[in-house]
């Protein structure tokens, strides 16, 4: 009967491509969860096995670190909703802060509990330019210089992007000694060589090296590395400025979740193993910059010198900094004023 | 009308949708307004007519329209064409519609920005006659006209099938051109089932976010979508705010397919009446 | 008698179009032209550009994106949610149509409007209204992570968002082909003495079967295709709680763009065979039914 083979095909349809509907959970190995952000797949992938290997060798049972990758805030807000994290490594300390802020998972002094800020690696904002820099791009203020196409992302929608912002704010507030109308002249300027702002940075970064829209890409050192190497052929060349900000995307223990999966002996374990010559030479790898000395030192020559300043020295931390400048009505929404 | 007292199921199958709408959809949307409840009418307003808010609402509200009256002219013609004319590579037309639902939208949307950007295939050609898709308003409309296509044609697709032949041979008969039969005979039976289409093309297209953002460009002002807004907000842990937003978007939807909805049973009537 | 009626409907426009009910060849010409050129614009070139993508590394890199084991299990979950949510919404649009198209109460068009509104609302607010439900800040998610039940952030949370986004597609599609339709051979069968459910069976479904199955279509096809609603109550967890759709994004931020499309032409694929199914089933039913007509000639 017609009617039959209709009802059939209409709901056997879906049901006959299941197949195989379970999703098998991996044995009986301790899953560690780390909630992260988008461009750090590549490192962790590399970090997890590494610390895999060193904690069973160690006499532990097997561990298998679980990722999790979106937007910083994103993620944080996943884990503020629910998604349960035993570690946190986002880009910013902002992000973390809202964790201990609103859901009371970790203390509000998780960033003094490991070396350097809770930063393993850091990294700094650089810019990455079209093959020979035919733009001549050296400093900052080629950036702001008309017919200058400028890309990056959406401040408001990518922690990457703040970095950015906030480098290039940071340049002017110096070269300006602190004039606040003078550095926002500069920083409008640059933002009005903005043609598109993506939601993400790598997505910023396909703009410049597939769509070819743009002059120059701001970007974070380890990302402008990747991204040369990616799009090898395009030739893109890596300009670091004299002065930048040091990028520092923290890491943290989320004591609550850990503690409820029996997990915080491995957790702590994990993070730790980050500060060690291993984990650093693999921070190495992935072109970061490290916190541990003695393994910095070995790679010095891998890193252009350039003058770094800090959004606590600069901005007085990231709360004040969200305030000002990104928050709704803040500095960066006031470059894109009508009539402005 | 009393003929349809006796057709059976009426508590059954009204009451299971209602249960199942609010389960799934009212319940869920309730808590949404709920949470904006936390703000006071100051801020609440403060949000609406802020000029970002504005010109992101005129953005989505006017692309969404210009692709769903895009798509109802030309999604009737392609549904025309598949149900009464013969071609080669009919088949392959008809399957390729779909597709727009069955591509991830991000994927629909890194798609035409490689299009229709300055170096892709289509905007190569028209970049040099001063038109500019990507990254303007314009190219927000064409990835709105790719994603609501389905609903028009799929709409029509079976009206037009169900149309009775008969009837425009009676027209023919007496006299009437062809271009009257379409206007008199055909278009009205198919008016509901177009309407229908135009709507859910509209309707989706103020939704549409995933397609959207890549080929906008997100320029403060000139192409940024409310849904960028909304994520914007919540970026900055601003829940009140996004569900504001959301909410607004809710009611303004709410109140647009309404009118057209009821535009669809005056003409749906109006029609059965003749 | 009742199947007869529907399918020399289906039949006569081919077999007997005459000139004067179809246009001059010159305008079928003109009209089939603008179709098929707004066809290419807008639907055969994204595609085209979607293949071409993947398949800049050959096929053999095309097939390699599928080896992956976060590729296997992002397909399943897609499967899943899909599996679920196609059914469900398949149901509740049989029931909803009927209720709505073949009685008349007050608040019909209100009831129809509220049926579309999850098309209107932005996937971001999709996915929030479940994590304002169900989150630890929401209004159960406190009870919810006391008794150790996770629906955000896993798989239930996914199926919510899929059955969330693809509600309308069914009903939306048979309400106004019922309305149209009207209800006279239903009450003829009634006064014969058919039961309702025989009614609905044996009258109902033959005539309604065509604008069915392009939803269950359009329903499977975007319910294996939703990326933001699913994106924010998902997780991301690798391996467990990402979607093709959320793979693809993957990819795509990993530049891996051969294995991003490659993968979402998968989606291509599956929403192609559902069609060429369709057509399938459509050419042997016409066949069946062309060989009763002569019989009964």
């Amino acid at each position: 009967m017609d009617r039959r083979r209709f009802l059939y095909a209409a709901s056997a349809l879906p049901f006959s491509l299941i197949g195989c509907g379970s999703s098998g959970n991996s044995g009986g190995q301790a899953a560690l969860r780390n909630v992260s952000y988008d461009p750090t797949r590549e490192l962790y992938q590399e970090i997890n096995q590494a610390f895999g290997r060193r904690w069973q060798a160690a006499g532990n049972p097997a561990v298998m670190v679980e990722q999790s990758h979106g937007g910083s805030a994103k993620q944080a807000r996943a884990v503020i909703d629910g998604l349960e994290a035993d570690v946190v490594t986002l880009a910013l300390a902002y992000d973390i802060d809202a964790i201990a802020e609103r859901s009371k998972f970790l203390p509000a002094n998780w960033q003094q509990r490991l070396p350097n800020n809770s930063c393993p690696f850091t990294s700094t904002i650089v810019f990455l330019v079209r093959k020979g820099n035919p733009k001549n791009i050296r400093d900052w203020e080629d950036l702001a210089k008309p017919e200058t196409a400028v890309i990056t992302p959406h401040p408001k929608t990518s922690g990457g992007a703040r970095w950015n912002y906030l480098a290039a704010w940071g340049y002017a507030s110096r070269k300006y000694g602190g004039d606040e109308s003078k550095s926002r002249e500069f920083v409008s300027a640059l933002y009005k060589n903005v043609p598109v702002l993506d939601s993400g940075a790598r997505g910023s970064t396909t703009t410049f090296a597939q769509r070819k829209l743009g002059d120059i890409l701001i970007g974070w050192e380890n990302e402008a590395y990747l991204a040369r190497k990616e799009f090898a052929a395009d030739g893109f060349e890596i300009v670091v400025p004299p002065v930048s900000i040091k990028a520092e995307p923290p890491v943290a223990l989320v004591d609550h979740i850990a503690g409820k999966r029996g997990t915080r002996k491995v957790a702590e374990a994990y993070l730790r193993f980050m500060y060690t010559p291993e984990g650093q030479e693999i921070g190495a790898r992935h072109h970061y910059r490290l916190s541990v000395p003695e393994v910095a030192e070995r790679h010095h020559a891998d890193f252009q010198p350039v003058e770094l300043f800090t959004v606590d020295g600069m901005f007085g931390g990231w709360k004040a900094a969200h305030q000002q400048h990104f928050r709704d009505g803040g500095l960066f929404d006031q470059i894109y004023q009508p009539g402005t | 009308m009393a003929r349809h007292r006796f057709i059976p199921g009426f508590g059954l199958t009204l009451g299971f949708t209602v249960f199942y709408l609010s389960v799934i959809v009212l319940v869920p949307l309730w808590f949404l307004v709920l949470r904006t409840t936390s703000l006071s009418w100051a801020q609440f307003w403060a949000i609406v007519v802020d000029p970002r808010t504005l010109a992101s609402l005129r953005l989505t509200l006017l692309t969404s329209f210009a692709a769903a009256a895009v798509n109802a002219v030309m999604g009737f013609l392609v549904a025309w064409s598949l149900v009464r004319y013969q071609f080669p590579g009919k088949r392959a037309i008809d399957a390729i519609v779909d597709l727009p639902f069955a591509l991830p939208t991000a994927v629909s949307g890194i798609a035409l920005t490689a299009i229709y950007s300055s170096n892709g295939w289509l905007g190569s050609v028209l970049e040099p006659l001063g038109i500019k898709v990507a990254f303007t308003p314009l190219g927000i409309t064409v990835a709105l006209i790719f994603i609501g296509l389905p609903f028009v044609v799929r709409a029509l697709q079976p009206a037009l099938e169900d149309l009775d032949p008969a009837v425009e041979e009676a027209a023919a008969i007496l006299g009437a051109g062809r271009w009257q039969t379409f206007l008199r005979v055909i278009l009205p039976a198919v008016t509901p089932a177009l309407i229908t289409g135009f709507t859910m093309a509209f309707a989706r297209a103020v939704g549409e976010y995933g397609s959207v953002v890549f080929i906008s460009g997100n320029m403060p002002l000139k192409t940024e979508h409310v849904s960028l807004l909304i994520i914007a907000k919540l970026e900055q842990f601003d829940y009140a705010g996004a569900t504001a937003l959301g909410s607004l978007m809710l009611a303004i939807s709410f109140v647009l397919l309404l009118a057209i909805n009821s535009l669809q049973w005056w003409t749906a009537r109006r029609y059965q009446g003749n | 008698m009742v199947d007869r009626t529907a399918i020399s409907r289906k039949l006569i426009p081919d077999m007997i179009q005459t000139a004067k009910t179809t246009e001059p060849a010159w305008m079928r010409t003109i009209l089939l032209g603008i179709a098929l050129l707004f066809l290419l614009c807008f639907l055969v070139l994204p595609l085209a550009a979607v293949f071409t993508e993947a398949l800049r590394r050959g096929f053999g890199a095309y097939l390699a994106s599928f080896r992956d084991a976060a590729a296997m299990s992002a397909i399943r979950l897609t499967l899943l949610a899909a599996g679920i949510a196609v059914p469900a919404n398949l149901v509740f649009g049989l029931a909803a149509s009927w209720g709505i198209a073949r009685f008349k109460f007050p608040g019909r068009n209100l009831l129809v409007t509220l049926i579309d509104l999850p098309f209107a609302v932005s996937p971001v607010i999709s996915g929030l209204i479940y994590v304002l439900l169900f989150g630890m800040q929401g209004a159960l998610g406190p009870w919810l992570a006391q008794h150790n039940i996770q629906i955000i952030f896993a798989v239930p949370g996914i199926v919510l968002a899929t059955v969330f986004v693809t509600f309308p597609f069914v009903a939306r599609e048979l309400i106004p082909l019922m309305q149209e339709q009207g209800s006279e051979e239903e009450e003829a069968a009634l006064l014969l003495g058919a039961s309702g459910w025989q009614t609905f069976w044996r009258v109902t479904l033959p005539n309604i079967k065509w604008g069915l199955l392009y939803g269950v279509i359009l329903c499977n096809a975007r319910a294996m295709g939703e990326f933001g609603a699913v994106s924010v109550v998902s997780g991301h967890i690798r391996g467990k709680t990402n979607t093709v759709p959320l793979h693809v994004e993957i990819l795509y931020n990993e530049y891996n763009f051969v294995g991003a499309f490659a993968v979402a032409s998968l989606l291509a694929l599956l929403a192609l065979l559902t069609l060429v199914i369709k057509s399938a089933l459509e050419w042997k039913i016409r066949a069946e039914a062309a060989l009763q007509v002569e019989e009964a000639a």
